[in-house]
């Protein structure tokens, strides 16, 4: 036994806690498999065991073993990768994909937790060795409810407010509002759309909103997160009855059109809201004006 | 190859304004159009799309 028995324990024993709350399956329904799960909380069980060794070799003066932590990075980038190809293989077989965007959104999480993991061992460690047990419960604590706070990004009600709309038909084409969806030829069919369909419009509240929600991985993980939660009416051969989303192209605004199986509002408009806001969707063009300005400044002050 | 769009199909019962080089269909009255337009829907996996009163285009998305 030596004196770093016990913050390598209590170390790695948060870390895999860490890992572990922030494995939550949810309405998106990943991971659900006991074996995916299995291999998340191993791998995070790997990442603590990382992040607490660090602290002893660190002060033991062995620096070259801080090296290995490169090799944690390159292990953590195939979890994206594995995460990645995983779902991009699945998501040929929804009826409502999730997209792309929305995959990538997902595999980076799973990658940065593990991060957040090595975190949270560290610091743990760290104050367990310097000062004492219960010091470092509380650093642990604090790491963990960071790493939760760091986890969860901007949702959708953020930045558009969600109004439903009942879709309707102007001959052939399908509207929601004043936003053209698409062409419906057969009178049947046009009948179950305006049956099970369900149109929102999506006002943007400002400038930047009007860019990300735009992106057409942005749409198609509204599109999914809606079908996920209140069913879809559709089937495969059935590709009229697609759920879409289409823009105003006067003044940004989006047209959602869906056909879920749950036909209720109040939840559906409280599932948009929900719908993350997708890292790799985000635009801020107001930032390029702001800079553009403060050059501006710097040139004429020169 | 794979088509992202393309006309599989044209149902019509006007045989002066269907489109050349694709497979048409000509139809008696309004209701056998929209009888083989429905038809060829659910076959050929695409859309039935109404262009003008005489017109459908079976279109793969």
């Amino acid at each position: 036994m030596n004196e770093y028995l016990y913050p390598v324990i209590f170390g790695i024993a948060t870390g895999t806690l860490a890992r572990i709350l922030m494995l939550r399956t949810d309405y998106r329904q990943y991971p659900t498999y006991l074996h995916g799960k299995i291999v998340h909380v191993a791998l995070g069980f790997i990442a603590a065991a990382l992040g607490t060794l660090a602290v002893p070799s660190i002060l033991e003066q062995e620096f070259t073993a801080v090296t290995f932590l490169t090799i944690a990075a390159s292990q953590f980038r195939e979890v994206r990768n594995m995460e990645r190809n995983t779902l991009e293989q699945l998501d040929h077989f929804e009826l409502v994909p999730r997209g792309n965007t929305y995959i990538e959104g997902i595999a980076i999480a799973f990658e940065s937790r593990n991060y957040l993991v090595i975190f949270t061992s560290l610091i743990s460690t760290l104050v367990y060795v310097l000062l004492n047990f219960w010091a470092a419960l509380v650093a642990a604590t604090a790491a963990i409810i960071l790493s939760k706070t760091f986890m969860s990004g901007g949702r959708l009600k953020d930045i558009v407010d969600i109004e439903y709309v009942e879709p309707r038909f102007e001959g052939a084409g399908l509207y929601v509002d004043n936003i053209y969806i698409m062409n419906i030829g057969l009178p049947e069919r046009q009948k179950e759309v305006l049956k099970y369909g369900m149109g929102f419009i999506l006002k943007p509240k400002n400038f930047d909103a009007r860019t990300t929600i735009a992106n057409l991985g942005q749409r198609q993980a509204i599109l999914h997160d809606i079908s996920t939660a209140l069913g879809v009416y559709r089937d495969s051969g059935t590709p009229a009855l697609v759920p879409l989303a289409k823009r105003d192209l006067n003044d940004g605004r989006m047209g959602i059109f869906v056909l879920p199986q749950d036909r209720d509002i109040d939840k559906a408009i409280r599932v948009i809201a929900n719908v993350p806001i997708l890292e790799n969707a985000i635009r801020m063009p107001t930032e390029k004006n702001k800079q553009d300005k403060k050059e501006e400044m710097n040139d004429n002050g020169a | 190859m794979v088509l992202e769009k393309y006309i599989l199909a044209a149902v019509t019962t006007n045989p002066r304004k269907v489109p050349s080089g694709s497979a048409v269909f000509h139809c008696e009255s309004r209701e056998e159009m929209e009888q083989i337009a429905k038809n060829l829907e659910a076959i050929l996996d695409g859309i039935a799309h109404l262009l003008s009163e005489d017109l459908y285009i079976i279109v793969s998305h």
